[in-house]
């Protein structure tokens, strides 16, 4: 039986490694403020993005799994519910983003609008104030949902009350719908809205398809690193490993469907106002990146993950872990750049820091949490199910 | 593999056919007595010709009884990736070369509305070859099996777990594999006749 708290020793370690890695990769961040305004912004909204996303796939899986009465996610569960409360430090992750509307948002500038008959007709939807008011709003569900569950989880670690369980599923069903309409109205107003006249109504479930795709990678690398140093060796095993694998397998599938629907329908339609957006993205060097995603987001996983053999190999489901966030953060790099840089791929060392920053940031308040309780839900009638997983 | 084992059915219908000795069938009274039972005769005693009938899969049959992983996943990719290019080669060759015929300013031919189909006949072939394949490697439908001739055969479908020896395994000796499986805590073991 494994040690289901953490070792204090192990905790301050790994918080000073966070804690420097977020000194310096926000330092370098915030010194690029200073020497491209524009290009800050649109970085740190990339990597705002590309880790918001991560634990908002956390918090969706992990309702779906109450919902479902999952067993199988148990072991690994308490890391799901962590990264999902550290949803609401957010929103200070947000003001940058609040503060750059003017460099990002084209929409947020009252002398274009006045010249511009389709963005005074967006007007009542895309303004500097119902923006602010809305990004709370998101906040605000995602807090509720995130921090309840993971509340209820915890609680239930002490007094081993089954109602606790009961109530997360309750709350799952209504949860699962709200979070999934808030993110997908965050991206329709955070990543879509960039490109102001152009719409798509699959937008909101592909950014947040990436997302799931990212937790499920990123629950698979934490759980790596703690068997690395012989954390819940024998409580996350190989058929854990193997089940992410199938996740991270069936999320790129899904990713590749709902990207390749809006191409596709834009693609078939060729209506100009539509098809613009491709049409930015296909000019000089992004073709390139386009193309490539196809390959590395898709055809490669796809091929990779598709044997039995690589989702239980832990070297091989490390590597594809590692490959698929690499590839989700190139997936929003594509989304947001091509704005700033509209005539190629222009990668910048920002684009680089940023995503560090953000990610060390969530990193410090969920490893803060973790530390408070069990990291393991020792409380759930479900964990000795979840110890004894095996697949056929 | 035939559809019907003609021959198999003869033999069950004429009382007068000759018999032949078949295998040893044991009932268990549960999976744990299963799959030890199971284990100590792969892992032990070396028995290789071994198969279980149960009522519902017991975890870790395969591994007590040394069955290897089933090829039909590599049957099911292959005949799935035919689906893609028979869908390729279906819309490439009726839409830009049998009738070429331009439609809304479109390519005679495009990955981006060739994907969909490409999809369907992918997903078809690959279920065809699921089901069917499945079916194959099991040699089913098949109305005819020797360890129907065990007394308790019927209780495999109910509360019985049924562990099967053939008489072609090396260690086979018809009295003491029957044995062999009473002292490993089988409830009721017979030599089965063909």
């Amino acid at each position: 039986m494994d040690n289901f708290n953490l070792d204090p020793g192990l905790w301050a370690k790994v918080r000073n490694i966070i804690l420097f890695l977020f000194l310096v990769s926000a330092a370098a961040t915030g010194a690029g403020f200073f020497i491209d305004q524009k290009q800050f912004f649109h970085s740190y909204l990339a990597g705002f993005m590309w880790a918001t996303r991560i634990l908002l796939g956390a918090l969706f899986f992990l309702m779906a799994g109450y919902l479902a009465g999952a067993a199988w996610n148990v072991t690994f569960r308490r890391f799901s519910e962590t990264m999902a409360a550290t949803l609401p430090y957010g929103l200070i992750l947000f003001i940058p983003v609040a503060l750059g509307i003017h460099d990002l948002y084209h929409w947020s500038h009252a002398d274009a609008v006045a010249h511009d008959a389709i963005l005074q007709g967006k007007a009542a939807w895309l303004n500097p104030q119902f923006f602010m008011i809305r990004a709370v709003i998101y906040f605000a569900i995602w807090t509720f949902f995130g921090l309840g569950i993971y509340r209820n989880s915890t609680a239930m670690d002490k007094d081993k009350n089954i109602q606790h369980m009961h109530s997360n599923s309750r709350f799952a069903a209504p949860g699962m719908l709200l979070v999934f309409l808030a993110t997908s109205f965050a991206a329709f107003d955070w990543l879509m809205s960039l490109d102001p006249h152009w719409f798509s109504t699959m937008y909101g479930i592909y950014i947040y398809a990436g997302g799931g795709l990212a937790s499920m990678c990123t629950l698979a690398l934490i759980s790596l690193g703690f068997r690395r140093v012989g954390v819940l060796k024998n409580s996350i095993t190989e058929e854990h490993y193997h089940d992410l694998g199938k996740w991270m397998f069936a999320i790129t599938v899904f990713w590749t469907y709902v990207s390749f629907s809006q191409y596709m329908l834009y693609w078939y339609a060729n209506i100009p106002e539509e098809t613009i957006w491709f049409k930015h993205r296909f000019v000089g060097s992004w073709l390139s990146v386009s193309k490539f995603m196809v390959f590395g987001h898709f055809v490669f996983p796809l091929f990779f993950l598709i044997t039995r053999k690589t989702k239980r190999n832990l070297t091989t489901l490390a590597f594809m872990a590692v490959w698929l966030l690499a590839m989700d953060y190139l997936d929003i790099h594509w989304n947001v750049m091509p704005t700033l840089h509209p005539t190629g791929f222009a990668p910048h060392w920002m684009d680089f820091t940023a995503p560090v920053a953000m990610v060390s940031f969530y990193a410090f308040f969920f490893w803060n949490r973790l530390q408070q309780h069990a990291i393991v839900p020792v409380g759930d009638v479900r964990l000795y199910q979840a110890l004894a997983h095996h697949n056929i | 593999m035939a559809l019907l084992d003609v021959q198999g059915l003869k033999t069950v219908l004429d009382p007068n056919a000759p018999k032949q000795l078949w295998g040893v069938v044991a009932e268990f009274e549960n999976e744990e007595a299963l799959l030890k039972a199971g284990r100590a005769m792969h892992h032990e005693h070396g028995y290789t010709k071994l198969d279980a009938m149960t009522p519902f899969p017991v975890h870790g049959i395969e591994a007590a009884l040394g069955i290897p992983r089933s090829i039909l996943g590599y049957i099911v990719i292959c005949i799935g990736l035919t689906g893609t290019i028979t869908a390729i080669l279906l819309q490439w060759w009726t839409g830009a070369v049998d009738y070429p015929l331009v439609i809304a300013g479109k390519p005679l031919f495009a990955f981006e509305f060739a994907m969909p189909i490409m999809f369907e006949l992918s997903v078809l072939f690959s279920a065809f070859a699921c089901v069917f394949g499945m079916l194959a490697l099991n040699g089913l439908p098949n109305l005819y099996h020797p360890t129907m001739h065990f007394s308790k055969f019927g209780r495999a479908t109910d509360d019985g777990f049924l562990l099967v020896v053939e008489k072609n395994d090396p260690k086979f000796s018809a009295v003491d594999t029957q044995q062999l499986l009473m002292n490993l805590g089988a409830s009721s073991a017979e030599i089965v006749e063909d």
